[in-house]
């Protein structure tokens, strides 16, 4: 039988906030344990949570990245539920009235060849629970509640996506955005981006959903999709041997690449959500809105269009370079610099990125920046070297701090333009192969590949190849 | 609305309240009588009614994002049964 999977996703943005969601303690990460959990973080009595104006700001700049309705009026419900490191007894989210309504975001496949609007069913304002520590004492756990209260934004999508390739490139939209809207530093070992997985499969053309099971804690785009078509595979199996698939919670083990079964208890998700009456009711005015829109960057997928359009680069390119904030903004630094679109676009995507691939760097770790590799790219337009130097200069760049033009000086690899030098470096080449010339001239054209070449190592590289080419054409037929 | 003793017993598991068999007849008659008293509700007609989040009709004023507490970590650790290496210890949960 074919069967299709179904994937829906939640996934749990950590906001770049100094404070608390609902008190004053830090955020800041890797402290001391418990040295930011203050009396309303722990949950001491009598303490009463007031909510912090830029998580709202951030919310809302999401919202509108992602075209949605922005609630005027939120309010905040308590979840219920116990576990050590929630000291209240409830956590404090956004059940019937969340902050972000229904929005969509167009997602790019097969390296920018093919896209794909995914449905985002809501986003909503939450706190984060603290972290249990299990390891280090015998029979006991424990806690540290500096994380208890720090700002999330959950984002849950509609189930859209039909493959493990579709939910990453989802997951990865995501986290371009809000490291473009500068509302999360998406920061995934340090827990700023995690993930949890709605999957099910069903028999190719039914309409209806088949049961699903929840992947948790997905933090990273290897292991989402690893985890998922680990999970499609064992569903699938399950239903060809006449079983079914049983609704519950899952885990992935990244080292055995399998999920297996959390021990949750029958009424886990019994959480007997009801209104904060210590939070009154939120309210944003159409002025609040406007003003956040006027701080709206301009987005990706806005970003990538305007590259095709406006500077011509093709759909693979402006994918590439607007895969992340930093690598967008490397490429309008060097374009600004260069003024030539396509020839800039090229020279970060193969040259640069491959080199960083191969040193494990980041764009923002660039031994090059932005202003160097425009120096290089600037010579090349206007014909003071060729693409070969470049590379060259490239290469001697990745370990010095010279620009271009320093190099091309002190190393005199300026490229040879003289008619007159290149013709008589042509002169000599074919006078030295007379043979070959004679092939030429029998038919064999593919000889003048090889008379460039020579030409070329003659000059040390510094020979304009079309116009030897030019030069070599005019000699050898006549 | 009728509650049966399974209810009972787990709404009192969901609460974490451990409560004697022998009391669970009755409290499945008084949480009932609870239930009746908030089903009468149901007869007004409320179509035209936004939902209350609060009884106060007021809006939520909101903070400056500044960090404005210190660390109380020893005064808060006096106060638990158990703390160690600067954590809170608690029997141990694993899920």
């Amino acid at each position: 039988m074919q069967w299709e999977t179904v994937i829906g996703l939640e996934i749990h943005v950590r906001l770049s906030t100094r404070s608390k969601i609902f008190s004053g303690a830090s955020t800041a990460y890797g402290t001391e344990p418990n040295t930011q959990a203050c009396a309303v973080d722990l949950g001491l009595p009598g303490v009463l949570p007031v909510a912090n104006e830029a998580v709202f700001r951030k919310a809302v700049k999401f919202g509108l990245g992602i075209h949605a309705e922005i609630s005027k009026r939120s309010v905040f419900d308590r979840k219920n539920y116990f576990y050590p490191d929630l000291p209240k007894g409830y956590q404090i989210s956004q059940l019937y009235l969340p902050i972000v309504g229904r929005g969509k975001l167009e997602i790019s496949l097969n390296n920018g060849e093919e896209s794909k609007i995914i449905g985002i069913t809501r986003a909503h304002l939450e706190e984060d629970a603290g972290k249990s520590l299990h390891e280090e004492f015998r029979s006991m756990s424990g806690i540290d509640l500096n994380r208890a209260g720090t700002p999330l934004l959950e984002i849950v999508s509609e189930p859209d996506m039909r493959s493990a390739e579709e939910a990453s490139a989802y997951m990865r939209a995501i986290h371009t955005l809000v490291r473009y809207l500068e509302i999360s530093d998406g920061n995934m070992q340090e827990g700023s981006f995690r993930c949890d997985a709605n999957v099910s499969v069903r028999p190719k053309g039914q309409v209806q959903f088949g049961t699903r099971t929840e992947i948790k804690n997905l933090n990273s785009f290897r292991f989402m999709e690893r985890a998922i078509n680990h999970e499609v595979g064992r569903q699938i199996d399950i239903l060809e041997n006449g079983s079914e698939v049983i609704q519950e919670t899952r885990l992935y083990d990244s080292d055995k690449d399998e999920t297996r079964s959390m021990r949750s208890k029958e009424d886990a998700n019994d959480y007997r959500y009801f209104p904060d009456p210590d939070l009154l009711p939120v309210i944003i005015d159409d002025d609040y809105i406007e003003a956040v829109r006027h701080t709206m960057p301009e987005l990706p997928n806005e970003k990538r269009r305007r590259f095709m359009q406006e500077l011509g680069l093709s759909r693979y390119d402006a994918t590439m370079l607007t895969g992340s904030k930093e690598m967008a903004k490397y490429y309008e630094e060097v374009l600004a610099e260069t003024r030539q679109a396509r020839l800039s676009a090229n020279w970060v995507i193969v040259e640069l990125i491959s080199a960083l691939n191969r040193e494990k760097l980041d764009i923002s770790q660039s031994p090059i920046d932005a202003k160097r590799l425009g120096g290089i790219i600037k010579r090349i337009a206007d014909n003071t070297i060729s693409g070969k130097i470049a590379k060259q200069i490239f290469e001697q760049m990745l370990t010095s701090k010279e620009d271009a033009d320093s190099i091309i000086e002190a190393k005199g690899l300026r490229q040879i333009t003289d008619t007159g030098a290149l013709e008589s470096m042509v002169d000599n080449i074919l006078a030295g192969n007379p043979k070959q010339v004679e092939q030429y001239r029998a038919g064999q054209k593919k000889v003048l590949g090889y008379f460039v070449g020579q030409v070329m190592k003659a000059s040390q590289g510094k020979a304009d190849p079309q116009q030897v080419n030019r030069i070599l054409r005019a000699r050898l037929e006549n | 609305m009728v509650l049966n003793d399974e209810d009972v017993r787990n709404i009192a598991r969901l609460a974490r309240l451990q409560i004697d068999e022998a009391d669970i007849p009755l409290y499945t008659t008084e949480l009932s009588r609870v239930f009746d008293l908030v089903e009468q509700l149901d007869e007004v007609n409320i179509r035209d009614i936004i939902p209350m989040a609060h009884p106060a009709d007021a809006v939520q004023r909101l903070r400056t994002d500044e960090v404005t507490e210190q660390n109380q970590r020893e005064k808060f650790q006096k106060l638990a049964p158990m703390a160690e290496s600067g954590l809170y210890l608690v029997p141990k949960v694993i899920e």
